[in-house]
């Protein structure tokens, strides 16, 4: 275990602004699992918002600003998988930078794939006795493979369920759809208002109808869109960040 | 008419949309449990990907390969710059022959062209024989999926439409009833003509004939019945060698519906004696779309429609929504290329949850290319107030105090605006949704107090 490496944690602006909650367990998580996490204080959005929309070439700024605010972290952290994925695939390259940056691009997990491969976290001491759907976010599940695609032929694997499998008394919930998009993507939830509801309905109607007491998920971004629709419908789910889960369960 | 407009009129039925995702995520089922049988099936993926990318990057002297055997094993060949020379070419074929009516098997490349519209105005009967495309053309809708056409159509629909135009009972649903009028009605239009046309699936380069895949064998049916068969084919249908089609046969079934293999794989080489074969080769604006490196791969397509049954807008949003002969995600790369105006929503259409790519047969890179079709889209459009937006955004992001100044005044303002204001229909995100209940402090501040 690298506990003596230094971890800058990068917390996605809108979770920064919104879930504070989600960024106090993901650092508190870390501390109890021994890791020196910082937050640098300087660090803003990933541009991941911007570049989706079509302007990348826009984010140069803000790709600039992240690699000088992460440059010198062993290990950068993040609670999103999609934001992840974002400086990984489509941080636009800086002129002088792109050594920088690719070295970057081998630090910087999301948090439970720095749980499973660099923590290789096996035995975690806690319970959380609840029926717990969880919600494959699909930048982090197809883009950064922390589960198998059911598209694919390839074994099973949710580095996901690696981690709640260890809780005492949490029951995994297998879905019908086992990671099917829940029609956030970004600005699609609002050009395509629509759909993008449909889609969540359908997302929660999974859940729902599998008993699915506490919906949880690595990307704010997506329980964000389902717990507004839920909400909105006046649907008895409950919605936490997998942060949040392991840490109370942890404590 | 845009991709968000469409797609919202679709699922004000709400009934029929919910039929549509789960008809169409019943077939992706089905690929999936086949798919999983075939133990090597991902180093098929990849090996049909391989030789597709071998294709492309020596398409002219494969395409000239084929063009000399073909010739050789006495199939007419005929080359279409674009939709209209290939109209013409087809047409002129047919006034040598003086033929009247034609029948026709399963082809988007004939829909891409507008084949039938022309023919029509010529004064020639055009006889889809494909049961699906039969029943869209007589209610004058192009198909609204590549593999099923009328997906979109329930029983009833049907059963409606063949009482009005083959006098079936009314108000019998019986899918083996409606079948068998149809097949009483297509055997008179398949004896009575003279030429049949159908699509390509698989171009042989090595030995200049092709393959054409139907599961109702009408292909099979057109042609040997009729004294000429005319065959138009996109040019990168083209395979290098006959050996390769037990990959892409293979693939092509399982993603398409979920079966080992098409019921009818029929091998044409050369014509029967007295009768004639002709193969048109078009491009359409292949050759530009090779010349775009970014999106040169979407030409791999084999048409399996398996992206479209997966895809969550597609099956939520219906064929018509995108506009385009090709629709869902492989549409939505394609169709770009040949009028970024008119398609510049479809990109869009999309999460870019990736599900195309991973259940993608030839493994294009189908989100992956909507992502960089967005960033062409923006730039063709030039400046507008989304791209000032974008610009602030960034000035915003770079600079930490600025992000932390508008920050606090989009939190401040979501707490203090009443909600008639944040749900008013100028919100679209509090429409069918809540929002995020705004916390005392951000992280930061947390933060700044806890840590530091
Ligand atoms: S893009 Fe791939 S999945 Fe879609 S129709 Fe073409 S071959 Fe099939």
């Amino acid at each position: 275990m690298p506990l003596n490496k230094k971890i800058g944690l990068f917390i996605p602006c809108y979770v920064d602004q919104f879930y504070p909650n989600v960024a106090i367990a993901t650092l508190e998580l870390l501390e109890k699992l021994g890791c020196q996490a910082s937050y640098p204080m300087g660090q803003t959005c990933c541009g991941q918002p911007m570049a989706n929309a079509g302007y990348e070439r826009d984010t140069v700024g803000t790709t600039k600003h992240f690699v000088e605010t992460f440059r010198d972290y062993d290990y950068i952290v993040a609670p999103s998988g999609s934001c992840v994925l974002h400086i990984k695939d489509h941080a636009p390259p800086i002129p002088g930078m792109e050594k920088e940056q690719e070295i970057l691009h081998h630090k910087i997990f999301e948090l439970t794939e720095f749980l499973t491969d660099i923590l290789k976290v096996e035995n975690l001491q806690g319970s959380f006795p609840h029926k717990v759907g969880f919600h494959a976010s699909c930048h982090g599940h197809r883009g950064l493979r922390l589960g198998s695609s059911s598209e694919r032929n390839e074994p099973f694997f949710s580095k996901a369920k690696q981690l709640l499998d260890q809780i005492e008394g949490l029951e995994w919930v297998e879905l019908t759809r086992k990671d099917e998009c829940c029609g956030f993507g970004g600005t699609f939830a609002v050009t395509e208002e629509a759909l993008s509801v449909q889609m969540g309905k359908d997302r929660l109607q999974d859940h729902l109808s599998h008993g699915v007491e506490i919906l949880t998920g690595g990307d704010m971004s997506c329980i964000m869109h389902l717990e507004g629709i839920a909400k909105r419908n006046q649907q008895p789910l409950k919605f936490m960040h997998i942060a949040e889960i392991l840490n109370q369960a942890l404590s | 008419m845009s991709h968000p407009a469409k797609a919202s009129e679709f699922l004000q039925d709400a009934a029929k949309a919910k039929w549509h995702d789960e008809t169409l995520w019943f077939v992706r089922d089905k690929r999936d449990t086949i798919s999983k049988t075939i133990p090597e099936w991902e180093q098929l993926r990849d090996l049909a990907s391989q030789i597709k990318d071998n294709v492309l990057a020596n398409l002219d002297q494969y395409l000239i390969q084929f063009e000399e055997k073909a010739k050789a094993n006495g199939i007419q060949v005929h080359w279409a710059r674009d939709a209209e020379e290939h109209n013409q070419i087809v047409l002129g074929i047919l006034q040598r022959h003086q033929c009247k009516a034609i029948v026709k098997s399963k082809s988007i490349l004939t829909e891409e062209c507008h084949l039938n519209p022309y023919l029509e105005k010529n004064g020639i009967e055009v006889v889809d024989t494909d049961l699906g495309e039969r029943i869209v053309q007589f209610l004058n809708q192009p198909p609204s999926h590549i593999v099923l056409p009328a997906i979109h159509l329930k029983k009833k629909d049907i059963s409606e439409l063949f009482h009005e135009k083959l006098h079936t009972e009314k108000g019998n649903e019986d899918p083996a009833y409606l079948t068998h009028a149809a097949r009483l009605h297509l055997r008179e239009k398949f004896l009575g003509a003279k030429v049949a046309i159908t699509g390509v699936n698989f171009g042989v380069a090595e030995t200049g004939e092709f393959v054409v895949c139907t599961n109702e064998g009408n292909a099979d049916m057109g042609v040997h019945l009729a004294v000429v068969h005319i065959a138009c084919m996109g040019i990168e249908k083209i395979i290098p060698r006959r050996k390769d089609l037990g990959v892409f046969l293979r693939l092509l079934a399982r993603s398409a519906t979920g079966q080992p293999i098409t019921n009818y794989n029929s091998h044409f080489r050369s014509p029967a004696s007295g009768k004639e074969i002709h193969i048109v080769l078009v491009d359409n604006g292949r050759t530009d779309q090779l010349g775009r490196e970014k999106f040169k791969n979407s030409l791999k397509c084999i048409r399996c429609g398996a992206c479209m049954n997966t895809c969550p807008i597609y099956r939520r949003s219906g064929g018509y929504s995108y506009g385009s002969v090709v629709p869902g995600p492989i549409g939505s790369i394609l169709s770009p290329g040949l009028d970024v105006k008119k398609y510049s929503t479809l990109p869009f259409a999309s999460t870019l949850c990736g599900s195309c790519t991973d259940v993608c047969p030839v493994k294009i890179n189908i989100h992956e290319q909507l992502y960089e079709w967005r960033q062409e889209i923006t730039k063709s459009q030039g400046t507008n107030a989304k791209s000032i937006s974008m610009k602030i955004a960034n000035g915003i992001f770079a600079v930490p105090f600025a992000y932390k100044v508008t920050g606090s005044m989009m939190r401040g303002a979501l707490k203090f605006l009443p909600d008639s204001i944040t749900y008013s229909g100028l919100n679209t995100w509090g429409k069918q949704r809540d929002l995020p209940e705004t916390p005392k402090e951000t992280f930061k501040d947390w933060y700044k107090k806890n840590r530091s």
